[in-house]
């Protein structure tokens, strides 16, 4: 069992988020409030009103329009933050396309909540899985310490590969959920993260410009640069967690295993369901059965290499996806579907659960993971489980 | 793995209540996890908020089916019919009322504690006369009848949570833990129920 740390307080995981930004002591706040990432935005405003964070807040009238700010404000060097959920991500979206093609290391925490209509203010991950192809780099964090430790290690590699980066934490399940988190000290966090110094900024007295116009030949290699910085991206993840981990004692990577020793059958997860699923993995292994689970913590890039690895031992994949992709299925689904292309032996299941805030339960975990350990699921398409369905 | 939900009234402050008590109990050297029901919240309309706590990190989230102890801030909730729903009968049920418990109609082997935490809060200008907080008084009972937490660790918990009248808060809670009427003695210890 793990010890209790004197440290610890016990909050949310918005306010994990909020200590995260002062901590990174961010220079820039532009934010539009959404709920269920409101508490972030509101409580940063207050800190930059009563000057408790020496940060200037941009208070904007659109998520639309906080990118922009976003973009202008890390384009002259600044460490730049902000918050948003679902409707407001998906305003976001031609800025985050923009924010990328930059080159900005803008950190974005989103707090996952279904797309309307029909309206809803629940959970889902639908809404950053469908920003997959911006060109930011995607963490999804199991509890709000891992957000709060996500988001510095998320400023000290998107600095060094110069991408922005998501930090997903669910709706709900994390935002507004109190529990133990460890808050480290402030000159720790220093040393872990210096300031910001860009190799490449707006200064008036040294003029340059960002995101001009290009003939198709060079585009092709502006691009083709985004996506080597996403290769060498999964390096620098693994480096920084590790060093994370050397410096306050939890370390991060691409992916985690849990008693994936030998299981014949993981259960793949991304995000806060992951610690429900990992009760229903112990209930199935008291049972004897071999099963094991894969969190996925990046999106983007994908750690396809490691993915590869970590079932190298398996014969069943059940994926389970909060987010569709409509006409085709489970979103992370896929993408173990195409890391994974030739390995015949592995047969892969995709599971859509908990769209909307229907409920994720223990026991629908095992109760899916028995049929598919006993492969009464259809391999070709997805499976819709919960909710009135 | 001890579950316990909170039911009140939007204003009453049953989410607060249930942040306190989990950062008291987490001072106790229990992990704890508290949330409220999602969703918006109205005043006056009925809220529930829950609170897991364990001697092992909780890993599980979503709601709970099940309750250990109740705390219940306004009395006319009991007309709810699903209030007492998953209600394991080793645990609290503590309600804000005047009555003496066994005057509220429930079972006999239930333990249920009464406190008039109304007249607290009033008595300590908490709230208004229409909308009484009753938050840290009925955690005062809690304390009192479950044994699982102190005084002074809701005390010591309650600071970033409040920080309008936090003396008259203390109060509140010291006067509920010695007002407090329990239908039963308190058992030396409470077991902590199965994981549900």
């Amino acid at each position: 069992m793990e010890s209790l740390k004197a440290g610890a307080q016990v909050i949310e995981g918005n306010t994990a988020a909020v200590i995260a930004a002062a901590l990174a002591r961010v220079q820039v706040i532009a934010a539009y409030p959404i709920t269920p990432s409101s508490p972030i935005v509101e409580s940063l405003s207050d800190l930059c009103a009563q000057g408790k964070l020496q940060a200037r807040f941009i208070p904007v009238e659109s998520e639309h329009s906080a990118m922009a700010a976003c973009i202008g404000a890390a384009m002259t060097g600044c460490r730049t933050f902000t918050a948003t959920s679902s409707q407001g991500l998906a305003l976001m979206h031609e800025l985050l396309h923009w924010s990328a093609g930059s080159r900005l290391p803008i950190v974005l925490v989103n707090v996952n909540r279904a797309l309307a209509p029909p309206w809803t203010i629940f959970c889902d991950q639908s809404d950053a899985f469908s920003q997959r192809d911006t060109g930011w780099m995607q963490i999804y964090c199991e509890t709000a310490q891992e957000v709060l430790d996500s988001v510095l290690q998320a400023y000290r590699i998107s600095e060094e590969v110069l991408l922005p980066c998501m930090v997903n934490m669910d709706g709900f399940y994390l935002s507004h959920t109190a529990e133990p988190v460890e808050v480290p000290d402030p000159k720790e966090v220093d040393c872990f993260l210096p300031g910001f110094e860009p190799r490449f900024h707006l200064d008036a007295a040294d003029p340059h410009a960002f995101g001009g116009g290009t003939a198709p030949a060079p585009y092709m290699e502006f691009r083709h640069q985004m996506q080597e910085a996403m290769e060498e991206a999964k390096d620098r993840i693994v480096r920084v967690g590790e060093e994370f981990g050397r410096q306050f004692g939890r370390s991060y990577g691409l992916l985690e295993l849990y008693r994936a020793e030998n299981a014949s059958l993981l259960v793949v997860t991304s995000g806060s369901i992951t610690g429900t699923a990992r009760e229903a993995v112990d209930g199935l292994r008291d049972q004897g059965l071999a099963v094991g689970l894969l969190r996925v913590r990046f999106l983007r890039p994908f750690p396809a290499e490691e993915v590869r690895r970590a079932v190298s031992s398996a014969e069943t994949l059940l994926v389970l996806d909060r987010a569709v992709s409509y006409g085709q299925g489970g979103t992370l689904a896929q993408e173990f579907k195409a890391a994974l292309y030739g390995q015949d032996r592995l047969q892969i299941f995709s599971i859509v659960m908990g769209l909307g805030g229907a409920p994720v339960t223990r026991q629908m975990i095992e109760e899916t993971t028995l049929m598919a350990l006993e492969r009464t699921l259809d391999p070709c398409r997805s499976h819709w489980l919960g909710g009135t369905i | 793995m001890w579950e316990i939900r909170f039911h009140g009234r939007g204003g009453q402050g049953a989410v607060i209540a249930s942040k306190i008590l989990a950062s008291a109990l987490f001072r106790e050297g229990l992990y704890t996890q508290a949330f409220p029901s999602f969703g918006a919240e109205r005043r006056g309309a009925p809220v529930a908020a829950f609170l897991r706590a364990d001697r092992a990190p909780i890993r599980v989230r979503g709601e709970m089916a099940g309750a250990d102890h109740l705390l219940i801030l306004d009395v006319s909730l009991l007309a709810l019919p699903d209030l007492l729903k998953g209600y394991r009968e080793s645990g609290w049920i503590i309600i804000n009322s005047p009555c003496a418990p066994l005057d509220l109609g429930f079972p006999l082997h239930y333990r249920v504690a009464t406190v008039d935490a109304d007249r607290i809060a009033w008595g300590l200008e908490l709230g208004s006369r229409a909308f009484p907080i009753v938050n840290t008084a009925i955690l005062g009972a809690f304390a009192r009848a479950s044994g699982l937490v102190s005084v002074e660790c809701l005390n010591d918990a309650m600071n970033p949570f409040i920080s309008v009248k936090p003396e008259r808060n203390r109060k509140a809670i010291r006067q509920a833990y010695e007002e407090a009427n329990l239908s039963a003695p308190r058992p030396f210890e409470v077991e902590p129920c199965a994981q549900g």
